[in-house]
């Protein structure tokens, strides 16, 4: 009975360390549920869902493009742009007649966007062997300036209300973001887990020249995986827009500190070659959760801001510790 | 082998040289561009004026500089400028200015060190810590603030005013602090034992560990020195603008890294120097009022950046690497 519940007890200690941020996200939860009396309720955690949906669905692509060592930070202005596109199209006057189904080349045009974008930055990196960092910062403030001239400032407005009822819609009990978000990330999990390309991912991450060595062709591998974490961009994009009814140009600016914030939390290495979806999604909750909870037990905002920084580099500290196995390190 | 020697040989001609001055290149280049599409541009009213805007971004990427080149980055120093101007700012008032400065540079230095403990002596990745100071350093200036702005009262009679507004021998003030903090950063840097650490600990860590240099400290001093520029740059940012929003710096960091690559210097760590960046910063600051004088709006601007970080440095790689294109398949 005892050896039982050691190996349990063990076996629970592993899984705490290889995903330390479900721990957290457990002890936030049990938390928040005793010290505030709305958090515990089926509403409530369709609200959190639902927040975090936006940011969770750019953690999903920015994990992968992460794990392959490369970081993007344009991501946020990909946001505002597909944005803008979704809610500007489907009021232009070519598809007066179209009514609702104005909205699909709408869409559509967004998430091209999106993808378009990804693809010119993984081409950059792949061509050019510029930093992916550099690369996607500069982008960052291109495609925003992109955005700007688009817009020319202006914020959009969604004329047809069957947009903005998209985002307050559900399916069965679920709102229909959520259920778009979570079934994203099982997509991504399965994409990362079960297929080749998920094993290139981590193969390329993990060590490059190995990796080209073992035949796979790295530069198109890395573009495809720009191209993901644009599509989710631009997707985060038309979500947030129909949540709103509306997109303004400076729509998502430093959503790309808080995705690689929500990513690192789920134990993805910078450095590349670890990391999953799993651990994302715990990343993208306990942001969720501390967010939703604080506000519930009216602190300000702005405690948040501070705790969040704060664990970051617990979280960082902490995987240090436990997982001193870096035998290149320099103890001085 | 043979073929790479011989694309480096040819690289080494005209083409070579060009790549490795590219963004000196860029810089001429552009300046021409400009002054023959307006008469205004190369004005000393409008050089003058070009310089007083970017001294802010130019002085924290001096500091930002010592950072990148030690190997590491430093993300915190835009929500680090809010705090240190609220700060700078508010204490004005209650304890009059020559302490306002002195307090926010102890307690702006306390947040360097705190980077400097993280990053020098527990060896976190500095991405990551940067990132998370970012965003705890926004938390606590609105903590402090309460989430309001907060403004000067007397704003005609102190003498507070000089390091924003001010001119000595016809020079505005803060370009004076720019080009000081420029030249003792630079000679730093180039002449001293702490910037050669500087950068055998950017260039090759074991390397420098191994030759006895204590890297710890030299990291944990890049942080100082990044957040005491920032520091300075709040002096100039709280005496120019007379009062501060509690978000002023946000978005900063980024313009301050864009003109430390800009200017040539590695992320890598262990190359780059104080006039590269102060080059960088230039650049960016001609790019910005020439696009203004020919009539394009703010934001044009930063599509140009685009073009031109990424250009710069790939002409800067590829000049390293004696070929264009990367040969990753």
């Amino acid at each position: 009975m005892s050896i039982m519940n050691k190996s349990s007890a063990a076996r629970l200690w592993r899984q705490v360390v290889r995903h330390p941020i479900w721990f957290f996200v457990l002890v936030i939860f049990i938390f928040f549920s005793l010290a505030t009396d709305h958090f515990f309720a089926f509403h409530n955690f369709q609200n959190i869902l639902v927040q975090t949906s936006t940011i969770g669905l750019i953690a999903l692509g920015m994990t992968l493009v992460m794990i392959n060592g490369n970081i993007d930070l344009s991501v946020g202005a990909t946001l505002a742009l597909a944005a803008s596109l979704a809610v500007d199209i489907q009021g232009w006057p070519v598809f007066e007649s179209w009514g609702d189904w104005a909205m699909l080349p709408a869409v559509i045009a967004a998430l091209a966007s999106g993808i378009m974008l990804g693809a010119l930055n993984g081409i950059i990196v792949w061509k050019t062997g510029v930093n992916a960092f550099i690369v996607t910062l500069g982008a960052m403030l291109g495609v925003r300036g992109l955005v700007f001239i688009y817009t020319q400032e202006q914020s959009f407005y969604a004329m047809n209300f069957a947009y903005s009822d998209f985002g307050s819609s559900a399916v069965g009990p679920l709102p229909t973001l959520a259920v778009i978000f979570l079934v994203f990330t099982v997509i991504t999990h399965f994409l990362l887990a079960r297929t080749v390309h998920g094993r290139n991912t981590y193969a390329v991450g993990g060590n490059r020249d190995a990796a080209v060595n073992a035949g796979i062709r790295v530069g198109p591998h890395m573009v495809v995986n720009f191209m993901i974490v644009g599509f989710f961009a631009a997707l985060a994009g038309v979500t947030l827009s129909t949540q709103m009814g509306a997109s303004t140009p400076n729509l998502g600016r430093d959503y790309e500190l808080w995705t690689i914030t929500a990513v690192v939390l789920g134990g993805t290495k910078l450095t590349g070659g670890a990391g999953n979806i799993i651990g994302t999604l715990g990343g993208v909750l306990a942001i969720g959760i501390l967010r939703n909870g604080m506000n519930l037990m009216q602190v300000p905002a702005f405690y948040v801001l501070v705790i969040l920084g704060t664990i970051l580099i617990a979280v960082l500290f902490l995987d240090k510790q436990v997982n001193r196995k870096e035998d290149g390190e320099l103890r001085v | 082998m043979a073929e790479a020697t011989l694309t480096s040989n040819r690289l080494k001609g005209l083409g070579g040289t060009l790549a490795k001055q590219g963004i000196l290149i860029a810089f001429i280049v552009f300046m021409i561009g400009f002054a023959l599409f307006s008469e205004k541009f190369l004005t000393s009213g409008n050089v003058m004026t070009v310089i007083r805007q970017a001294a802010i971004v130019g002085v924290m990427a001096i500091g930002v500089t010592v950072v990148v080149i030690g190997g590491n980055l430093d993300l915190s120093v835009g929500s680090m400028l809010s705090f240190s101007t609220v700060l700078v700012v508010d204490l004005h008032d209650k304890i009059g200015p020559g302490e306002a400065i002195a307090v926010m540079l102890v307690a702006t230095l306390v947040l360097g060190a705190l980077n400097g403990f993280l990053i020098g002596y527990l060896r976190l990745n500095s991405l990551i810590v940067t990132l998370g100071m970012l965003s705890a350093i926004q938390g606590l200036t609105l903590i402090y603030t309460g989430g309001q702005n907060v403004d000067i009262s007397h704003q005609d009679t102190t003498w507070f005013a000089v390091f924003g507004r001010g001119q000595v021998f016809g020079l505005p003030v803060p370009i004076l602090i720019f080009a000081v903090v420029a030249v003792i950063v630079h000679v730093v840097l180039a002449y001293t034992p702490y910037g050669r650490r500087v950068y055998a600990v950017g260039g090759n860590p074991m390397a420098a560990v191994f030759s006895g240099i204590r890297r710890n400290r030299v990291v944990a001093c890049s942080y100082l020195i990044s957040a005491f520029c920032t520091g300075i740059a709040a002096v100039i940012l709280g005496s120019r603008v007379m009062g501060s929003q509690n978000n002023v710096g946000q978005g900063y960091e980024l313009l301050v890294l864009a003109a430390v690559i800009l200017g040539g210097t590695s992320l890598l760590g262990g190359s780059g120097s104080v006039l590269k960046t102060v080059i960088g910063v230039l650049i960016l600051g001609f790019i910005q009022n020439g696009l203004l004088l020919l009539g394009y709006a703010y934001y044009v601007q930063w599509l140009v950046t685009w073009v031109v970080i990424i250009l710069a440095v790939w002409l800067d790689v590829a000049a390293k690497r004696g070929r264009l294109f990367s040969p990753i398949a």
